[in-house]
């Protein structure tokens, strides 16, 4: 099924929470309410004629001009090879979206990833720590704002003092 | 599950007062057969598994961060560190996503160049996989085999970009240089001698009754649940989903080529267990060395890069492309801003869902078959912690 056939089945079964459908981008994408992800996700995943059995990415991206972080999922569907990417804004001050970890268990790694390079928070996921960085790491580096401390536990962390 | 020897001494001896606990282990960061810098915690009762829960990021080196910084062009080097036991596909796989976002068309040679450099890696690849699995097995000779031949190729690949690991060999629009003189000739000559040296392969070992009963219903991953952890790759078809980006999703020259999917049939065990995903890999050497004669013979003469401006500015929009690397689909996701510095890039990496599955599959299984399970998914700590 195309963008805009799946974007028609999620506007008629959800009344609230479903956005645009870009059936022209390079992977079409459909935006979708924060409050709204978990059920949209399950019923991609339930449906009989959808079947988005696998989560094959989920990322976030910092769109610090607009105030806002952008979760990413790519979806797609082994038994009838299609795909659809969702979009979930969430804004940058108080990032916090439900967890897909129950639809995709692939969900509850890339969740912590995306917590801890960015720190959106996932509600209702199992297991929400740090997974790249160390635990007492401050900050969240793949923000655009993020400032690399100068040392960590008494390493230094300057090029200039490794070239010294 | 049938009870293994232990338990079965444990409930024998349970009455006459022997008690039992559960035990908490570190295994790693370093330990030979963690194949790069992880770590275990394990909760074990005996020899007998209760948990084991991984602990990622000792290689954690912001890759994807640094691409923010380097432009285009420059990240080319530093994908190779991603996964560099087959860094071509990274290569790969970041040239694509840079050419989705711009356009450009690669011509025929160069991915033909591609597609050859990219199936002796994959080759090379699985060599370093068989040879490890069986050393973490604890067979020591048939390592030297695979070596000696994976060096054979390291060699061919140095001759093609000057690199034995870390390539650098694709560029946005196509490759860095042609292929060398007789380099053909070269690479079949090798490719004959590959094939009888992986028939003895396989009469050594691969059907060895010891090694069998080492693999044959340990850590068995059923279909769906592969899927749902989103398994990729020789991981996927060992739980016998046939698929396979190269053929399902056809990218570069594939769609020219003639090569069979093998997944795993159970042979031995059942479906999904770890020989499954080891013979899968064997297997897949073979069709790898199809696809390379083929290459060699229907590959065009001409250009083997498009032309493209130094300063790349991509325009403002997205990409993600999916790549069938030797760990299996390998999904590179790449934002530009229409700056000369990708806004994001994000890297979906096979090794990633491999290492997020065996807490699951873990309980119950004897911790020397830890070891079995974690060589079997075939985990590259660095493409773990980018």
């Amino acid at each position: 099924m195309d963008a805009t056939g799946i974007h028609e089945r999620l506007k008629a079964r959800f009344e609230v929470g479903v956005g645009e459908c870009n059936s022209t981008a390079k992977d079409p994408c459909i935006t979708i309410d924060p409050a709204a992800i978990a059920a949209v996700c399950r019923f991609l995943h339930d449906d009989p004629d959808l079947r988005f059995d696998c989560l094959s990415n989920q990322s976030g991206v910092d769109y610090k001009a607009k105030e806002q972080i952008q979760v990413v999922y790519h979806l797609y569907s082994y038994p009838h090879r299609h795909r659809i990417v969702l979009k979930v804004d969430v804004p940058r001050e108080t990032p916090a979206l439900p967890t897909v970890e129950g639809v995709w268990k692939a969900a509850n790694w890339m969740e912590r990833e995306i917590f801890d390079l960015l720190g959106v928070t996932f509600d209702g996921h199992s297991d929400l720590r740090r997974l790249l960085m160390p635990e007492d790491w401050i900050g969240h580096p793949l923000r655009k704002d993020f400032v690399e401390p100068e040392e960590y536990h008494g390493i230094n962390t300057s090029r200039e003092s490794l070239l010294r | 599950m049938s009870l293994s020897g232990f338990e079965v001494e444990v409930q024998r001896q349970g009455n006459a007062g022997l008690e039992t606990e559960e035990m908490t282990l570190n295994m790693g960061p370093q330990h030979p057969s963690t194949h790069g810098v992880l770590r275990f915690v394990i909760k074990a009762d005996g020899e007998v598994m209760r948990e084991a829960i991984p602990d990622v990021g000792y290689l954690h080196r912001s890759i994807e961060k640094i691409s923010e910084k380097v432009g285009y062009h420059g990240f080319m080097p530093y994908t190779d560190r991603v996964d560099y036991v087959a860094a071509m596909f990274c290569n790969q796989g970041w040239s694509m996503a840079c050419e989705r976002l711009a356009g450009i068309e690669v011509p025929k040679r160069g991915e033909y160049c591609r597609v050859i450099a990219a199936e002796l890696n994959r080759i090379s690849s699985h060599l370093l996989f068989l040879g490890t699995m069986i050393l973490d097995i604890g067979a020591m000779t048939p390592f030297f085999h695979t070596f000696r031949e994976r060096e054979k190729i390291n060699d061919l690949l140095e001759e093609l970009c000057g690199a034995r690991l870390t390539y650098n060999y694709m560029r946005i629009g196509g490759v860095a240089w042609d292929l060398p003189p007789n380099f053909a000739e070269r690479t079949l000559e090798f490719l004959d001698a590959l094939e009888p040296a992986l028939d003895e392969h396989n009469d050594l070992i691969s059907y060895n009754k010891i090694y069998v009963e080492r693999l044959a219903n340990i850590a068995v991953i059923p279909p769906d649940l592969a899927i749902n952890y989103n398994l990729v790759g020789p991981n996927l078809r060992g739980s016998g989903v046939h698929y396979d980006i190269r053929r399902d999703e056809p990218y570069s020259v594939y769609p020219d080529l003639e090569f069979d999917v093998p997944i795993g049939t159970g042979e031995v065990g059942t479906v999904g267990d770890c020989f499954d995903r080891y013979i899968v890999r064997v297997h897949e050497i073979k069709q790898s060395v199809r696809i390379l004669r083929q290459c060699f013979q229907q590959m065009p003469t001409g250009a083997v890069i498009a032309k493209v401006p130094r300063k790349f500015k991509p325009p403002a929009g997205e990409a993600y492309v999916r790549i069938e690397s030797a760990r299996g689909d390998m999904g590179w996701y790449a934002v530009s801003d229409g700056s000369e510095f990708p806004y994001r890039c994000k890297i979906r990496t096979g090794s990633f869902s491999a290492m997020s599955i065996i807490d699951r599959v873990s309980p119950g299984l004897m911790i020397a078959d830890l070891v079995a399970l974690i060589s079997s998914l075939d985990v590259v700590a660095p493409e773990v912690d980018r």
